[in-house]
């Protein structure tokens, strides 16, 4: 009997979650849980047109507050679940109160990781949340010197999106070239040069060594022994996903919530988004990924699976995709790289900075990079969906 | 079902093309087209996922 539904985690996984179980059909009770008090809300424009200052932040919200009467949610917002009990079935939440269940699913995503050693003070922030950026907001309106802590895609946008405000911009990464493990060397070298072309100061292969200012942040120490001065430091050096309140329930952690290729973390239990690790037939691997088109892929599979059960699920099978928008640059990337693959361009130049770049593994492509090309990366979207071998990729450039 | 596009909000993801060939592609000029604006019901299942998966909200369905 399949009468109560619960998800915990009330981003874009336990939404669109949320969304799919009505849309099939599910019309028993279901419960969303989220620790933010905030409705949920897409994160993506937060580190730009949000940040930038041409979205408010209440236009980032999926639905407006009468959007969800139709969902019939029992939403409960601001409030963490701290553990679940798998026999009973039953999430328990922080205030003391329950969401007991027949099918659960797991969407609590992930938070950012903060320096070791460093005391929060004023003027030290990160950008993950709505409350983030918000925060970042109001103090970048009296900060004409930023640094910021990790060159990844987060970082790289902040930086893009400081740089839109005019304010006074360093970069600090520990590898010699940002993205390298993930787009490759080359690549990586393009970002780099167009973020110093529009007048950030990138530091590659150091790290911070101090934060200076006692109440307030003054600047950072490098471990080259320079020293930046800075009226605001933000950090973005990654996420971890939080799986504390699973650390009793028995269920598998491991870097993320383990789950099979069904998207099941145990008998009735479901994982989507960031904290989840589930099994992607497409590579064969099962990582933990942080990005958005995964997390409605997934929350759509769990909640597909949740109602049909373990005899009749489907296994996850995706062609991994996430972008980023820096300046007037997108850059769009399919599959999956690793460090050795050998880098082709296809189509347009690194010296224009628009182009298309395939990432070969033997005789196989594995993955797509587009930067202001997004209709050349639909052509390979659907070759890599299909195994496709090197020279039918490559052949496939020259037919379109 | 109709399905509707706001071009303004469309930033060319492509991600509804995958989901509903039937019904979306990119035109020659670059821009989104809906190939069929009102689909029959054997692809509302499609259509909906184009809807959850586009990252701009761009799409929507009316009844």
């Amino acid at each position: 009997m399949l009468r109560r539904i619960a998800i915990v985690g009330a981003s874009l996984a336990g939404l669109r979650a949320a969304e799919t179980l009505r849309d099939r059909g599910f019309d028993g009770e279901l419960t969303l849980i989220g620790d933010e008090p905030h409705r949920p809300y897409d994160r993506p424009p937060l580190s730009k047109q949000v940040l930038q200052g041409t979205w408010e932040p209440e236009q980032t919200f999926f639905r407006k507050k009468d959007g969800y009467d139709a969902l019939a949610l029992d939403m409960r917002l601001g409030v963490r679940a701290t553990s679940v009990d798998l026999r009973a079935r039953r999430v328990t939440l922080a205030d003391g109160t329950f969401a007991d269940y027949d099918r659960l699913i797991i969407a609590t995503g992930a938070r950012v990781r903060t320096l070791p050693g460093v005391a929060p003070r004023a003027g030290l922030l990160v950008l993950r949340g709505l409350d983030d950026v918000i925060a970042l907001r109001r103090e970048l309106m009296e900060a004409p010197r930023v640094a910021i802590v990790g060159a990844g895609f987060i970082g790289l946008e902040v930086a893009a999106s400081c740089r839109a405000r005019g304010l006074h911009v360093t970069v600090i990464e520990l590898l010699p070239v940002p993205l390298s493990p993930i787009l490759g060397p080359t690549l990586g070298e393009m970002v780099a040069a167009m973020h110093r072309d529009n007048g950030v100061d990138l530091r590659t292969g150091v790290t911070v060594t101090d934060v200076f200012g006692e109440s307030r942040v003054a600047g950072i120490a490098l471990s080259d022994g320079s020293r930046i001065d800075a009226d605001v430091v933000v950090v973005g050096i990654g996420v971890t996903p939080n799986t504390e309140w699973l650390e009793r329930s028995g269920l598998t952690l491991d870097n993320g919530l383990v789950c099979n290729g069904s998207g099941e973390a145990a008998p009735h239990v479901y994982a989507a988004g960031d904290v989840a690790r589930v099994a992607n037939r497409w590579h064969g691997d099962s990582p933990r990924i942080e990005h958005w088109t995964n997390a409605v892929e997934q929350a759509v599979h769990a909640a597909e699976n949740a109602l049909a059960g373990s005899g009749a699920s489907t296994s996850f099978s995706s062609v991994p995709y996430f972008w980023s928008d820096q300046y007037d640059r997108k850059i769009q990337f399919i599959g999956r790289a690793r460090p050795h693959d050998e880098i082709v361009i296809v189509d347009g130049s690194l010296a224009d900075r628009r182009l298309t770049a395939l990432y070969r593994r033997g005789d196989r492509v594995v993955a797509c990079l587009a930067v202001n090309q997004p209709r050349t990366l639909i052509t390979y979207r659907k070759l890599l969906a299909r195994g496709a071998l090197w020279e039918a990729a490559l052949s496939g450039t020259t037919a379109s | 079902m109709k399905v509707v596009v706001d071009l303004s909000k469309c930033d060319l993801h492509g991600l509804c093309v995958e989901a509903a060939p039937e019904v979306f592609e990119i035109g020659d000029n670059g821009e989104l087209h809906v190939l069929i604006e009102t689909p029959s019901e054997g692809l509302r299942a499609k259509v909906n996922g184009a809807v959850k998966g586009c990252p701009t909200g761009a799409i929507s369905i009316e009844e």
